[in-house]
């Protein structure tokens, strides 16, 4: 049999381990680094980024990245598939091809930018011709925000990873591709799957979901008695070991640190999981109850026996959309009572805010050492807690509301209850709130505009 | 499993878990630590009682799947987040620990369940038996 594809995650999300990909690629051999860069509230974050500014809205720690990289991977034939594009993947792409002829790869390296995911400039058009875009939740039609829709994209599926691959592409980079893409892609790609081999396809959609949020599948964040997971500070993400049948293995380097067991990695399995008979894809709708899992022992676990089905005749559509401010305030209070004191600062913060005439659509109160995470499942605070932190956030649709609530927050510290500090920070910063809206399109209507546009460094 | 009497154990004994978000729908995945324990999820861990143990920190309905070949149960709260993602006020906004507000909760066990599994979930320097 051949050797196995060895597909190796390097970012769980923007903000993940900037040395993690760098740790995979110098570990050990490698086929593939994958690096995922996007969340629901990423894209939320870069279209507000490139409002300000067109050219940028993408996953900046990615250049930098590559220009450490970008000669080995180059080198070692290594290469690289990430969604770091966000909401502007040409940009990413330019910036990444200066960021290759700095490092030296100049003449040597081919970057695959895939673009046509941005619907924002044929909204109108789409909803004129009756496509609603309901919110998946709520059933609401688009229209009801459309004239604050800020950014449109389709979740895309792994086949323009693949084309790109096969136009000789080191580096692949994409807008909203979905996270499990960027591992299966490279499995299509290596093993000529064809797109009705469902269940080969599931395979990948469930190796890419051990894959898309990095050390998650290898002891990160993993509630199993996590203080036995070793050597965290090098804990080292996880890989797939792909085969064209359809099994793979999940393992990490020889000597890094965390775990990859049946514990790590069905934690991780379940993460994030609706319906898991019914994982849909863009490529395929896989269903995890079918997935047979074997601990091997030595930090691998294998997986086989996924089964799929085919894809729904629908892409999922990431709408953001402008949808009022909000601001947080905080607040800390010392022993005795400071549980106590922190409730009476709320109630009186609150009697202001009304006096002051300021509507919210919501205001919500928090004590952080306390109930902040499980509510009301805390219990009643210990008696001799010895400190907590007040936590006021506000939301609305009139900014000015908002603005003035940030300004009602220290006056407590000489107006309110004794033993109070932890306001140096100054005023709380008004945001304002980006909103996720999914929703589903016919995808006959999108899938044409996708394509790959190559740049050579 | 009824030779004794039952006992009442915080699930943290039995599993372990994880918690995300799809808009404002935080969703759990619960692991069972030993296979043979799955079957008392199952029977237990009822989307009904789940409901109730979350009370108004879960506005919407509770939806509960199996996957016994990963001997795990996979919850959805619905309307949990305050609208989620951007959006919510709360500082778990994107359901990260509704993991182990979900494990507080009690669950009946025969004795000899609750004795293989006493103390399991906590780190040993603070192993207690409390929910």
């Amino acid at each position: 049999m051949s050797k196995p594809v060895r597909i190796a995650a390097g970012q769980g999300f923007w903000g993940d381990d900037l040395e993690a990909p760098v740790r995979q690629l110098e570990g050990g051999p490698i086929d593939y680094l994958v690096l995922d860069y996007l969340a629901e509230v990423t894209m939320s974050i870069m279209q507000k980024q490139r409002a300000r500014d067109p050219s940028v809205g993408y996953a900046r720690d990615f250049v930098p990245l590559m220009e450490r990289i970008f000669p080995r991977c180059v080198a070692e034939g290594v290469k690289v598939v990430s969604n770091a594009g966000g909401v502007n993947p040409l940009a990413c792409a330019k910036a990444v091809i200066e960021a290759g002829r700095r490092a030296g790869a100049g003449g040597r390296a081919r970057v695959g930018v895939v673009v046509g995911d941005d619907l924002m400039d044929r909204l109108d058009d789409l909803l004129a011709a009756g496509h609603a875009l309901n919110h998946m939740e709520t059933r609401e039609p688009l229209a009801a925000v459309r004239d604050r829709v800020r950014s449109a994209n389709v979740y895309m599926g792994a086949r323009p990873i693949v084309e790109a691959l096969a136009g000789g592409a080191h580096v692949v980079i994409t807008g909203r591709s979905t996270d499990t893409a960027l591992t299966y892609g490279p499995m299509v790609h290596e093993f000529d799957w064809p797109w009705d081999a469902h269940d080969l396809l599931a395979a990948g959609v469930v190796a890419g979901h051990v894959n898309e949020c990095g050390a998650q599948a290898t002891g990160g964040n993993c509630s199993a008695e996590w203080w036995t997971l070793p050597k965290m500070a090098q804990v080292g993400f996880p890989i797939v070991e792909a085969e064209p049948g359809g099994e793979f293995s999940v393992t990490k380097h020889a000597g890094s640190g965390g775990a990859v067991t049946a514990r790590t990695v069905k934690e991780q399995l379940v993460y994030e999981m609706g319906d898991p008979t019914s994982y849909v894809t863009p490529d395929v709708t896989a269903d995890f109850t079918t997935i047979q899992l074997t601990d091997e022992g030595g930090d691998r676990v294998r997986i086989r026996g996924v089964r799929g089905g085919p894809p729904t005749p629908f892409l999922k559509v990431s709408v953001a959309y402008s949808a009022g401010f909000k601001a947080v305030g905080s607040l800390v209070y010392a022993w005795p009572d400071a549980a106590a004191k922190a409730r009476a600062a709320a109630r009186i913060l609150r009697e202001r805010l009304d006096r002051l005439g300021l509507a919210f659509d919501r205001v919500l109160v928090e004590t952080v050492g306390w109930d902040s995470t499980h509510g009301h499942l805390a219990g009643d605070p210990p008696p001799d807690l010895p400190e907590v932190q007040l936590r006021v956030a506000v939301r609305g649709r009139d900014r000015s509301a908002v603005a003035r609530f940030t300004r009602e927050i220290a006056p407590l510290v000489l107006t309110g209850p004794p033993s109070v500090t932890g306001f140096a920070g100054g005023r709380p910063a008004v945001q304002e709130i980006v909103a996720y809206w999914p929703a589903l399109i016919d995808r006959t209507v999108v899938e044409p505009n996708l394509a790959v546009h190559f740049l050579d460094a | 499993m009824t030779s004794t009497m039952a006992v009442a154990v915080p699930l943290l004994e039995l599993a372990h878990a994880r918690s995300g978000d799809k808009g404002d729908t935080a969703n759990v995945g619960v692991v069972a630590y030993d296979e043979e324990d799955y079957p008392l999820l199952v029977e237990q861990l009822t989307a009904e009682r789940v409901k109730e143990h979350f009370g108004d920190l879960v506005i919407g309905p509770v939806e509960r799947f199996e996957l016994p070949n990963l001997h795990a149960l996979n919850f959805l709260l619905h309307e949990a987040l305050d609208g989620g993602g951007t959006v919510s006020l709360m500082t778990d906004a994107q359901g990260k620990v509704f993991s182990t507000a979900l494990l507080r909760m009690r669950i009946a066990v025969p004795a000899e369940v609750a004795d293989r599994v006493r103390g399991r979930g906590r780190h040993p320097g603070t192993a207690t038996r409390t929910g």
